[in-house]
Formats: C-alpha cells, structure tokens, sequence
C-alpha cells in the first residue's frame, strides 16, 4: 500500500521533535503496534531513499481510522523535511510493513521501554494492551523534561509512568534501565511481565540482557539504515543467533523490526 | 504496440529487467507488484553455498544516489531453487539468474545446476561486484578472464550467458567484446561504481567495507555513455541499467543502443515504478508513432554532428 498521504497537521514538540499527522485511511486500517511505513519526502533525488517511521497513532474520525501520525526527531534530511512539512502537503507513505509486537494476555504485565524518539510504537501498544485489560508500564527515558512527550496522553490512558531524565529535570536523574532493573529485582518470580523496549540499540541491548538476567521474555524494535523496506536490498540486516552458534543476518524489515530480546546477537 | 525484445533466444514482454541485488529474490516483491508484468526478473546474485555478507552498515546515501556494500548475502543456489523457484515459477516470472562464483568451476557449476530448473530463463554472470575481494570482479576486469568465465560457462549451458559487466575499468567496450567473441548471448551493464564515503566527525568510512558501490540517478549519464560505446563496438543485445527512475531514462538507454534495461535503486524508492516506467513508455511510443520499441534501440541520431564534421 503506497499512499500520496497529505498532511493533516505538523505539531511541533520542540525544536527538533515533531508529531505528522497523515491522511492515510488503508494504513490506519492495517497498521499493528510495532509496524512501520516506509517515507519519502519530497520528490527529489536527494534525500532519494525512503526512511522508516514506526506508526505513532491510529487517527480516527467517529471511530473510523482515517490516518496515522509520525513522531520524528530531526537528524538528517529526510527527518529535517518533516519537520518543515506544511498542512496539505504529500508524503508518500509506504506500509505498514515488518513484524508487529506480540501482545501479551492478562493477568501478564507489560513494561514498555522508550529512549527518546524510541516512544514512537508504544502509543499503539498501549492502546492495544489496555483494551485487553493489561496492566501496562511506560518506562520512558529522554534528555530532559522537556522531551519527555504525551505523558498525559498515556496516563489517561491508565499507563503507569516511569520517567527519567538524563539531566534530573524530571523524573529519576539517569538511565531508563535504573528504575527497570530495580522492578524486575522487586517482582516476584511468579508474576508475569512482557518487556517491550524501543530505543537507541546500546539501551535495547541492555534491556534484553536484562530481562533475561531476571528471566523475563523481551520485544525489542530495531532502527538499522534500511534501503527498501521490503525485503529487496539486504541492508538492514541484524545479526541473530543459531543453533549452530554463528551469527547469521537477518533483514530488519521484513524479519523485524520487533525481535525476541534473547534472538539478537548484540555487539 | 509491440513492446517485446529479444535476449539471444529469449523473449521479453517488455524490457524492464527488476536488476540484481535490488529485487531480492523475487518473491519479496510479488505482494507489491505482479511480478510477471516484468519483462524479467534478475535474482539476488548467487553462489554454491550460502554467504553472510558484510557486516553493516552496508549502504549510505549520496547525492542523487547510494553506497552498497552488501556482499552477496545469499541462500546459495540449492536452497533458492527449492525455496524459491517453485512461487517464481507460479507466478510467471521470467527469471534471469544472478550467478558468481570464486573460481572458474564454480561459475560452471552453478550453471550446470540451473540449466535443468524448470523456469530459468538465462543465466547472468556477476563478474562485476565491487564489493567482494575474492573472484567475481577480477575475472571482469579483465578481457582473458571474462573470456574464460563466459566460453566456461557456454560450453555446458544453452540458456542465454549475459555477464553482467563492470565500469571499473579503462575501456568496458575490451570486455564486451571479449565476452561477445566467448560466445555469449547479450551482455548487461554497468555495475556500480567502485566509492566511498567518510563520516568527518568520526574520520570514520560510512560502510563497514570502507568502499562500496555507488548506483542511481547519479550515475546514469556515465552508463549511458558506456552502452553507447558498447553498441558500437558489439552485435550483440545490450542490457542497460544505471540510475533509471523514469520512462524517459529508459527510452535514452534504449536509444543509446540498450535492447532491454535493468531497474535497481529506484525501486527501492518506488516499488510501483513498474507499471509507470511501462506506460511512460507507451505515451512516447504514441506521440512518436512508433509501433514496435525494439526500433528505437541504437537509433542515436548523430547526424548532425556529422554534418557539421563534413562542412568544417
């Protein structure tokens, strides 16, 4: 599904973080929490290449889905377009692609782990694990306050907040996996909990090593620089481990983005 | 409209090839599109045995264009036939497959293999991948080791032999022509071009290959060049790829002297280019009065500069 989606809105969160919102019915109608959509901005030769954005939300209309958002950060060229974007514009918008978060089943818990942009596939998560019923944890770290983003939305969502700031502007001063680490020392054993986890790899990396120190399964959503989206090019690969021992590469896009914590071989 | 082109003994329903190493294996692709609307689909080159390929990052952006450097990850040839083949097959794609090999006997190996697989098409020769050290490229750079890979290969294939050739070298038209005088069918060009990119803040390459292959838009005008020269220099089909993202760079190629053309980095960008590469084709063919494409290819009209020549 290749949508010449238009911009609905363009909210600026900040100076570098922006939520698109993006008219695109048929994606909003597919989409899964953890999938993704495969971007071009504009329709020249530089940036050439799409970008992949993991769906924020689910936009409806009288319960109709009638789009979904984008949270961008903007880093490159692609990203500094979105920001820019104005309402009417179109961004072809190819998706949703790639493997979506396994829900858990109450009376499990989820934990969700964001770093940063990494928030981006746990709005949908958390309205597809509420709906069920599950108690749901957002883990969430970033920068400083100010780009702590949609704690509200989440909370009235009945979301429990766990923030932390790396400079103690809000929240625990650190790393996200401190209040982690300390909740999965604290539950007991016989209490089940699904760690989901989107972030900068060295945080998902930690996290997976985590949760299987504390023996607790983890879904991780993988950034790699991806070519196509689909399959085609081979350049998102991520090494997994085998049976055989050797690392084998695996594509992102069509076997990922979301991966089992334990299946991934982190550098 | 006639749009079919002839390969050696093949025949094409139109000429946009899906180019290898950008289709994956085909199948990846036959959710998006019809993928036997192509007039033929190259697969993921292939070896005996399964590779791993570089580690990433394996491509970097460019200006109007990429850096890869994969490395021919791949299932080998026994597992893509098994796995792969039988969906190609029902579909109806035309398959052209991409072979490489580390030695001479490996090339005639593979071929021998696929010649009995029901559905493939023709066989083309990657002796052109920048981005491996062993074999591959340093049978292509050269006109005794193109010659050697091709006449191997004839000998114990009848499926149409395309090598698929390099630019990295100083005169491609030496290759083709050696290739042709091997025996084979038609021969597809150009790879990519060998480049790199550093990361200043880091003094870091951008790829874990530190160099890579660079394709798209910004270097079609250097391929058009070369399917030129190689049409002058050769009587066999030319398979032209290099940057094309729009009907209108196929149709150059075309007149450039390609028979057929191969699309690699914008599909990438647009999946659906197909059916709007196609009918951008069709539009011309219409405003030109031109009942049968494979008339427009070579049809370089260099008259003028003639003229002038003779007058000055």
């Amino acid at each position: 599904m290749d949508v010449a989606a238009e911009v609905l809105s363009n909210t600026h969160l900040s100076s570098d973080y922006n939520v698109l919102a993006l008219a695109a019915p048929d994606i909003a109608e597919r989409a899964l929490p953890g999938q993704f959509v495969m971007v071009k901005t504009g329709d020249r030769l530089e940036p050439l290449l799409r970008r992949p954005f993991s769906v924020f939300e689910v936009l409806r209309e009288q319960g109709k889905p009638i789009g979904v958002s984008l949270l961008s950060k903007k880093i490159g060229p692609s990203t500094h377009l979105l920001f820019d974007a104005k309402v009417g514009d179109r961004v072809q918008c190819l998706g949703p692609l790639g493997r979506p978060f396994a829900p858990v089943v109450a009376p499990d818990e989820a934990w969700m782990v964001a770093g940063g942009v990494g928030l981006a596939p746990f709005a949908t998560l958390a309205e597809t694990l509420r709906a069920k019923g599950i108690q749901t944890t957002l883990y969430y770290g970033a920068r400083r306050a100010a780009e702590l983003f949609f704690l509200d939305w989440f909370e009235r969502l009945g979301v429990t907040l766990q923030l932390t700031t790396e400079d103690g502007s809000r929240g625990e001063r650190g790393r996200i996996t401190l209040p982690l680490e300390r909740s999965l020392k604290a539950r007991p054993q016989s209490a089940a909990v699904m760690i989901y986890a989107c972030g900068p790899e060295p945080m998902l990396a930690a996290v997976a090593k985590m949760a299987a120190a504390h023996g607790r399964p983890s879904q991780v959503s993988v950034e790699r620089v991806m070519g196509c989206g689909l399959g085609g090019c081979y350049s998102c690969v991520i090494p997994i481990k085998t049976s055989e021992g050797k690392p084998h590469h695996v594509r992102s896009c069509i076997a990922g983005p979301v991966f089992r914590g334990d299946e991934i071989l982190w550098q | 409209m006639n749009l079919s082109v002839r390969i050696g003994s093949l025949t094409l329903k139109n000429p946009l090839i899906a180019a290898s190493g950008c289709f994956g294996y085909g199948t990846e692709y036959s959710d998006v599109i019809d993928i036997a609307t192509l007039g033929g689909v190259a697969v993921k080159g292939l070896f005996l045995a399964e590779r791993e390929g570089h580690p990433p990052p394996r491509i970097v952006e460019t200006p109007a264009g990429m850096l890869n450097a994969i490395g021919l990850q791949g299932i080998g040839v026994h597992r893509f036939i098994a796995e792969k083949m039988p969906e190609l097959r029902a579909r109806g794609a035309v398959v052209i497959v991409n072979i490489c090999g580390t030695t001479l006997q490996e090339y005639v190996e593979l071929a021998r293999i696929l010649s009995d697989v029901e559905g493939v098409h023709a066989l083309e020769l990657n002796i052109s991948c920048p981005n491996i050290k062993e074999g591959g490229i340093t049978f292509g750079c050269s006109v005794h080791g193109t010659a050697d890979v091709v006449s191997a290969v004839r000998k114990v294939t009848k499926l149409p032999v395309i090598p698929k050739l390099t630019p990295n070298v100083t005169d491609i038209t030496s290759i083709a022509r050696a290739a042709e005088e091997a025996g084979a069918d038609a021969v597809s060009l150009v790879n990519t071009f060998l480049a790199m990119v550093i990361d200043v803040e880091t003094r870091r390459p951008r790829l874990s290959n530190i160099v890579g292959g660079l394709s798209g838009p910004a270097i079609r005008p250097i391929a058009v060049r070369m399917v030129y020269e190689c049409r002058q220099t050769i009587r066999i089909p030319v398979i032209g790829m290099g940057g094309i993202a729009t009907a209108t760079d196929v149709l150059e190629f075309m007149i450039a002297g390609a028979t057929a053309v191969q699309v690699g980095t914008a599909n990438f960008v647009d999946p659906l280019i197909w059916p709007k590469l196609l009918s951008g084709v069709e539009r011309y063919m219409e405003r030109h009065g031109l009942a049968t494409l494979g008339d427009l290819t070579g049809s370089l009209d260099t008259s003028a500069r003639e003229k002038e020549w003779i007058s000055s």
